[in-house]
C-alpha cells in the first residue's frame, strides 16, 4: 500500500480527517483563525458528493450542522472564540436533542474580539460550559499534525458512538503549522456510525433507554417519523415537566460520558517513571513543555509530563494519584489558569501547584517552563 | 366528504396547548390541507419551527418534526434541505421567531432561495411569553411592554421577504382559510423559497391588551384592515397606513415590471450546488 506523504497543515488535516470519517456537511462563517477549515471544506465537500456552506453566522451554521446531521449525514462546523461564543444556544441543543456533530474550535485570546490572530488555549472553559444547563462533554486537544488527524476522526467516532457535539480544540500554532506528514492507512481507519433501530417504525422511540444510554438513533425520512425538541422530553421525543422523568433523563446524559470514561480519557505519559516533578500540559504548549523535560533531564532533575489528548474528561483517578506523590505540579498553559484551577482541587494540600500562565498572544517558551521546572525543586 | 386531519396529527398528542379559538389552528389546518393537495408522503415532510405558540404546530404533525431553537428554524431546515434535496421542507414560524431573533436567518434563507416554504403566522405579538410587543406590534396599540402605545416601527413581512429575495411571497388572513390553503399549496409547488404569512388572532394577548378579549373581536379587527394587493395598487401610500395587503406579491409566474424582478433570484439554491459539486468533480 502507497503511503501518502504529504505538507499538510493543521486546518487542512481537520478537513481531511472528516472527510474520511465520513463528514458530508459543512457549515461554518469565516473567523480567524478557523477560515482555512472553511477554505479546504468549500473545495472538498463538493468533489465528494458532500455539502459546503457558509452561513449568515455562526449561530446559523450550529444550526446548519445539526439539521444535517438529523438526515443521517455526518457534520462539522469549525470557528474561533467569538464564533464559539455564539453557538452556545445550538450547541446545548445538540446535547439536548442527542444530535451527533463535531465543533472545531480553533482557540485565539479573548474575550471578546481579543487577539484575532494569535493564539491563546482560552476557551478550555467554554468547551465544558458555554452552553447553559448541565450536559456531559467530550473535548479534544492534539498537539501535533498527525494527532489532528487522528483526534478528528476519534472526535467524530465519539459523536456517534454517544449522540452527542463534541469539541475539538485547536490553537492558532497547530492548526497554521504545516509540516510533511504520513497519514495512517484508509483502511485500517476505525470508523463509527450511529447505532440504527432495529424495530419497525411503530416500535420506536426517539429516545428509548431500553438499549441502554444511548439510544438507537434513526434519521429523518427513513419511515421514523419522529419528534425532536429541545424541551425536556420523554422517550417519545416530546415536551414534559415531570420531574422524575427530567431528573432521570440529566443523569442519563451525564451516564453517557461518566460510564465509559475508561474508553474516554486519553493521555500521554513522558519521562514520568521516576518524575518527582510532574507537568499536565495540553495542545500545543505540551511542546514546549516537552522540550523542557528534555532539557531539565539533562541536567539530571526527575520530571516527567502527563499530556491529555482529551482534556475533558480528565482522567480523574490518574491526577489524584500523580498529585500524591510529586513534589510540585507545573501546569503551563496560554490562559489565565482554566486548567490549573481545576488541578488545584485534586492536589489540595498533597502537593504545590506552578502555574505558568501566558495570555499575551506569544506562545510559551520551553525556558519558561524549565524555569519553573528549576524553581520547583 | 368531509377532510381527514386525522391522517396528518398526532392524535395521541392532541389536546393542543393552544387557547380555544387560536389562529394558529386554522393555518394548521390549511397546511395539512395542501399537505394532501400536493400529495406529498408523510415520510419525506419534515416540518421545522423555532420557539412560540406558533412554533408548537409540528409536534402535532405526523412528520419527521423538528422543534428548534427561538429564531433558527430556518438554519436548521438549511442544513436538512441541502443535505436531502429531494425532500419538502416546511417552516412554521412566530412573527418574533421569523423576524426579530430570527430575522437574519429570514433574510438570507430569502436570499439563497432555497427550496423551502416558510408560513409565518403573524399574530402581532409575543403570544408564548406573555404578549411583549413584536416587530409586527402596530404603532400606538399595546402590549405587555408598552402599556403607554408602542412607539417602535413595524415591518411588513411580505415587503421585506420580497426585498430579499424570496420568489414566491404571499398574504392570507386566518379569516380567509381557503385563501391561506390555496396559497400555501402554491408556495409547496413553488421551485424555491416561498414566504406565506398568515395574519392571525392572539385574543388571549394581543387582544386583550386592545379591548378585543375575544377571537371574533381580533378577527373582525383584522377584516376591518384587509386589503386585496390588486385594490392596494391604485391606493396612495398615505391610505395604506395601518392596512393588511393580502394577495400574492410575487409568484415568478407572470411578467413583472422591472423593479419587481430587479435584483432576484436566478437560481433555485440546491440545484446550484449541484452544479458546484459536478463543476468540483469534473476538476478532481
Ligand atoms: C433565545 C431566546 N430568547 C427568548 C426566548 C423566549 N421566547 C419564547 S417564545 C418568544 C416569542 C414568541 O413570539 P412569536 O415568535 O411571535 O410566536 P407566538 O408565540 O406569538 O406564536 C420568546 C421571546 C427564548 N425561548 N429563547
Ligand atoms: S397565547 Fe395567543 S398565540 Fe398563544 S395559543 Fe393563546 S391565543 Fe394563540
Ligand atoms: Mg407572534
Amino acid at each position: 500500500m502507497k503511503k501518502s506523504v504529504r505538507f499538510y497543515s493543521g486546518a487542512e488535516l481537520v478537513a481531511k480527517a472528516a472527510i474520511d470519517a465520513g463528514c458530508r456537511f459543512f457549515g461554518g462563517y469565516p473567523i480567524t483563525p478557523s477560515s482555512e477549515i472553511a477554505e479546504y471544506m468549500s473545495v472538498h465537500m463538493p468533489r465528494v458528493g458532500g455539502t459546503y456552506i457558509q452561513m449568515e453566522d455562526e449561530i446559523g451554521a450550529m444550526g446548519s450542522i445539526i439539521g444535517a446531521s438529523l438526515t443521517g449525514v455526518k457534520s462539522l462546523t469549525a470557528t474561533s472564540g467569538p464564533g464559539f461564543s455564539l453557538k452556545q444556544e445550538n450547541i446545548g441543543y445538540a446535547y439536548m436533542a442527542e444530535v451527533p456533530c463535531v465543533v472545531c474550535n480553533v482557540m485565539r485570546g479573548g474575550p471578546s474580539t481579543g487577539l484575532p490572530t494569535a493564539l491563546a488555549q482560552a476557551d478550555i472553559m467554554q468547551a465544558k460550559w458555554g452552553t447553559h444547563g448541565d450536559h456531559p462533554v467530550i473535548a479534544l486537544t492534539p498537539a501535533y499534525l498527525e494527532e489532528i488527524y487522528e483526534l478528528t476522526i476519534k472526535a467524530f467516532n465519539f459523536a456517534e458512538t454517544y449522540r452527542m457535539p463534541i469539541m475539538l480544540l485547536l490553537d492558532e500554532v497547530i492548526a497554521h503549522l504545516s509540516a510533511a506528514i504520513e497519514l495512517p492507512d484508509k483502511e485500517l481507519l476505525v470508523i463509527k456510525n450511529r447505532r440504527r433501530p432495529t424495530v419497525p417504525p411503530e416500535k420506536y422511540f426517539p429516545y428509548d433507554t431500553a438499549y441502554g444510554d444511548v439510544p438507537p438513533m434513526a434519521n429523518f425520512f427513513e419511515g421514523y417519523r419522529y419528534h425532536v425538541t429541545g424541551l425536556s422530553h420523554d422517550k417519545t421525543g416530546f415536551p414534559t415537566t415531570d420531574p422524575d422523568l427530567v431528573q432521570a433523563d440529566q443523569e442519563r446524559h451525564l451516564r453517557k460520558v461518566k460510564a465509559h470514561i475508561n474508553e474516554i480519557i486519553d493521555y500521554e505519559y513522558y519521562m514520568m517513571k521516576d518524575a518527582e516533578i510532574i507537568i499536565f500540559a495540553y495542545g500545543s504548549t505540551a511542546r514546549a513543555a516537552r522540550v523542557a523535560v528534555d532539557n531539565a533531564r539533562k541536567l539530571g532533575i526527575r520530571v516527567g509530563m502527563m499530556r491529555f489528548r482529551v482534556i475533558w474528561p480528565l482522567p480523574e483517578a490518574e491526577i489524584l494519584k500523580l498529585c500524591s506523590k510529586a513534589k510540585a505540579i507545573i501546569v503551563p498553559e496560554m490562559n489565565m489558569g482554566q486548567l490549573s484551577d481545576v488541578i488545584e482541587r485534586y492536589a489540595a494540600d498533597r502537593t504545590k501547584i506552578m502555574r505558568i500562565n501566558h495570555v499575551g498572544g506569544v506562545p510559551i517558551h520551553p525556558t519558561d517552563v524549565l524555569n519553573v521546572i528549576k524553581e520547583a525543586l | 366528504m368531509a377532510f381527514e386531519y386525522e391522517k396528518y396529527l398526532r392524535m395521541d398528542k392532541i389536546p393542543h396547548l393552544w387557547c380555544p379559538g387560536c389562529g394558529i389552528g386554522v393555518v394548521l389546518k390549511a397546511m395539512l390541507r395542501s399537505v394532501e393537495n400536493v400529495g406529498w408522503e408523510k415520510n419525506d415532510i419534515a416540518f421545522v419551527s423555532g420557539i412560540g405558540c406558533t412554533s408548537r404546530a409540528p409536534g402535532y404533525i405526523d412528520c419527521n418534526t423538528l422543534h428548534t431553537t427561538h429564531g433558527r428554524a430556518l438554519s436548521f431546515a438549511t442544513g436538512i434541505k441541502l443535505a436531502q434535496p429531494a425532500k419538502h421542507v416546511v417552516i412554521f414560524s412566530g412573527d418574533g421567531d421569523a423576524t426579530a431573533i430570527g430575522g437574519n436567518h429570514f433574510i438570507h434563507a430569502c436570499r439563497r432561495n432555497i427550496d423551502m416554504t416558510l408560513v409565518v403566522v403573524n399574530n402581532n405579538t409575543y403570544g408564548m411569553t406573555g404578549g411583549q410587543h413584536s416587530p409586527t406590534t402596530p404603532i400606538g396599540y399595546k402590549a405587555s411592554t408598552t402599556v403607554y402605545g408602542n412607539i417602535d416601527p413595524t415591518f411588513d413581512i411580505c415587503l421585506l421577504a420580497k426585498a430579499a429575495g424570496a420568489s414566491y411571497v404571499a398574504r392570507a388572513t386566518v379569516n380567509k382559510g381557503k385563501m391561506l390553503e390555496k396559497y400555501i399549496t402554491k408556495g409547496f409547488e413553488h421551485k424555491g423559497f416561498s414566504v406565506i404569512v398568515a395574519t392571525a388572532n392572539c385574543h388571549t394577548q394581543f387582544g386583550r391588551k386592545n379591548k378585543m378579549s375575544d377571537p371574533i373581536s381580533v378577527r373582525k379587527w383584522i377584516e376591518s384592515r384587509e386589503i386585496p394587493i390588486e385594490k392596494a395598487r391604485t391606493m396612495k401610500a398615505a391610505e395604506l397606513n395601518d392596512k393588511i395587503i393580502t394577495g400574492e406579491f410575487i409568484t415568478h409566474e407572470e411578467e413583472t415590471t422591472w423593479w419587481e424582478n430587479y435584483n432576484h433570484p436566478i437560481h433555485e439554491y440546491t440545484e446550484a450546488y449541484q452544479t458546484i459539486r459536478d463543476k468540483a468533480q469534473e476538476r478532481k
